[in-house]
């Protein structure tokens, strides 16, 4: 294919990978190209998530990859997960962000809290799309500081009976079930928290679409509110407990999140990069001139940077060793050096850089959700700052 | 049904190359290398056709050192059952010494069918298939673009400049394959797990000796710079009696 995209690769990371790990790699950038690409441009355009993709991307294997075979699943380290992510956001992170949801915030609780039965029910449905899921722990009022939520779940004879509201939830309005973070004692008990496993067709839980985005605009956000919402008591995650259960399912997006980023800075780069060999000003392409070569070099030394630092969190997290305060060094870094050479490309493709036929602007204006949700660039370095002082800022 | 499916391991020949120090093979450092194009399509037919006819198998066979393994287990990962690596420290660049191989490996393992690519990407003889068919005794139709198999017998369509020919043949036969059976899949996330557990026999390749070698490769000369005749109606003249004198295509 001539327009294939090949990657950004100054430092032979490849060969740090393995062949298993490339040819994952390789197979869903292919993809990324022959389905995503030819239709990103006008899907973000017209605001609407690219729903025909789920049956191929959930033939391919993308959704919760890394978990176990048993379950329906790919079974991939972590490393091929990553690579995966990175690819989808070289795209679009709002397809990013719907893999991210299905695989890091619904397959992933309901694997680590959920009982058997519930893996065994669940998680082979989510894996082939058949299902799809969202995450319901964001409140209006509680963003970066979600143990404050007031949505509550009271037992009751018959079940849990849900009350409260959720806002900002990806995959919202198309989730066919959704799992949801409540209290199960009074609002200021913060390690009552549990999750449980809501189906949107439950009486009580009404999900509507988030208008007016300038951002993420290939990407479904909801708004979910629940009244009354009566689930069944097997409807709880049995070995979810506290604060700590939601924040554990934000740490593993969180990681491929990190990896988005490096996806999307490398399309703004490749564009960039062969606009300003194309783009004649003054006699000469821009790529000749050195304020655009500034950019081109920055652009790479940063992506480089972040190829291998992400590559490292990713040996270990397959080591067992990686730890939450890890990822919040790679999503602030990654993110933050994304929506830089984001702008960057954008600004060197000059007037042409506002069209949605190139895709820089796109990214940047992604990006900018990548940078606020899953922690804050803010609260990352607030994370970072109490981990090397031992004084926590929030 | 048993199908093999012989592929060849290429450099991307969308990425810029560079000849080698001796002036007779490309430069491989940098290359990207993936399975020939057309080898693609043929590891989709035998697929396609396994599939419709409900059981059978698809061996991949190559001839070329260790690292085209890796080229192997892609088409393990799109689904392939077995593969089997011809060991050779290079491929030759004559046809009738690689087809040796594939036919002395071939011949006596009851496949029903032999398919290659039409060609391989890189050095574009379209000979090995023909010379293997010739090697094993057997039919030999090149570069269809249909092809159905049924009650022991191959009907293949050919395209032609301006008409398409149909061709019959008895099985067992070799067909090089064009595009037209349907794009490669893309080997899924799990076709990649289980192709590192379907058995990949490595075996030294029985290569005849080679008849022809390369003498040297050149890159095709720069194109001369474009040059300005002049602007408007006013250049039209002038145009018209360069592209009539000097480029002579008119």
């Amino acid at each position: 294919m001539a327009n294939a995209f090949a990657g950004v690769d100054f430092y032979d990371v490849d060969g740090l990978l393995s062949e298993e790990e490339r040819a994952v790699r390789d197979t869903v950038r292919a993809w990324v190209d022959e389905h995503l690409m030819p239709v990103i441009g006008d899907a973000y355009v017209e605001g609407k998530f690219p729903k025909q993709l789920i049956p191929g991307m959930a033939e391919l294997g993308v959704l919760g990859a890394n978990l176990p075979e048993e379950y329906g699943c790919a079974g991939l380290n972590n490393v091929a997960y990553g690579l995966i992510m990175q690819e989808l956001e070289r795209g679009d992170s709002g397809i990013r962000s719907f893999a991210s949801v299905q695989g890091a915030l619904v397959m992933y609780p309901i694997y680590a809290f959920g009982s058997e039965e519930q893996k065994q029910h669940w998680l082979p449905r989510l894996a082939s799309g058949q299902d799809i899921g969202c995450f319901g722990l964001t409140e209006p009022d509680y963003g970066s500081n979600p143990g404050g939520m007031i949505t509550t779940a009271k037992e009751t004879k018959d079940g849990w009976l849900l009350n409260g509201a959720k806002m900002w939830i990806t995959n919202g309005s198309q989730a066919t079930v959704s799992i949801i973070w409540a209290k199960t004692g009074s609002v200021d008990d913060v390690k009552s928290i549990r999750g449980f496993i809501v189906p949107a067709s439950t009486k009580g839980y009404t999900a509507k679409d988030q208008k007016g985005k300038l951002s993420l605009r290939a990407s479904d956000t909801s708004e979910i509110v629940l009244q009354d919402c009566l689930v069944p008591k097997d409807a709880i995650l049995p070995k979810s407990g506290g604060i700590k259960s939601p924040l554990m399912c934000l740490t593993q997006a969180r990681y491929g999140i990190a990896w988005g980023g490096i996806g999307a800075a490398m399309a703004c780069y490749d564009e960039a990069l062969s606009y300003s060999k194309a783009r004649i000003m003054f006699g000469k392409p821009i790529g000749q001139t050195q304020l655009q070569q500034s950019r081109l070099a920055d652009m790479l030394t940063e992506i480089t940077k972040a190829q291998l630092l992400t590559l490292q969190l990713g040996r270990l997290k397959d080591k067992g060793t990686m730890t939450p305060d890890q990822v919040s060094l790679a999503k602030r870094n990654n993110i933050n050096m994304a929506c830089e050479a984001a702008r960057e490309a954008r600004r060197l493709l000059g007037a042409n850089g506002i069209l949605a036929e190139y895709h820089s602007m796109r990214h940047m204006a992604n990006l900018e959700s990548v940078y606020t949700y899953e922690g804050t660039h803010d609260m990352h370095t607030l994370i970072l700052g109490q981990a090397v002082t031992g004084l926590p800022a929030f | 049904m048993k199908i093999a499916v012989c592929i060849k391991r290429v450099p991307d020949m969308d990425l810029r190359f560079a000849i080698g120090a001796g002036g007779k093979a490309l430069d491989s450092a940098g290359l990207k290398f993936d399975i020939a194009d057309f080898d693609g399509y043929a590891v989709e037919a035998g697929l396609r056709l396994v599939e419709a006819h409900g059981s059978g198998e698809v061996v991949v066979v190559t001839v070329g050192p260790a690292a085209a393994q890796e080229t192997l287990r892609k088409a393990l990962g799109m689904g392939a059952d077995r593969a089997i690596q011809l060991s050779a420290d290079e491929v030759p660049f004559d046809g009738r010494a690689v087809a040796t191989a594939l036919a002395t490996e071939l011949k006596d393992g009851g496949y029903d069918l032999v398919l290659f690519g039409r060609m391989a990407t890189d050095s574009a003889n379209q000979t090995v298939g023909p010379m293997t068919a010739h090697l094993m005794g057997v039919p030999c139709v090149t570069a269809i673009s249909k092809l159905d198999i049924a009650g022991g017998r191959g009907t293949a369509e050919r395209q032609l400049e301006g008409a398409s020919e149909t061709v019959e043949f008895p099985l067992p036969a070799v067909v090089t394959i064009d595009e037209g059976l349907g794009r490669p899949r893309l080997p899924s996330l799990k076709g990649i797990m289980a192709a590192k557990k379907k058995p990949l026999e490595v075996k030294p390749a029985q290569l005849g000796a080679a008849s022809l070698t390369v003498d040297s490769i050149a890159l095709p000369p720069d194109r001369p710079p474009g040059r300005i005749i002049g602007e408007g109606a006013d250049a039209v003249p002038e145009l018209i009696r360069l592209l009539q004198t000097e480029a002579k295509v008119l």
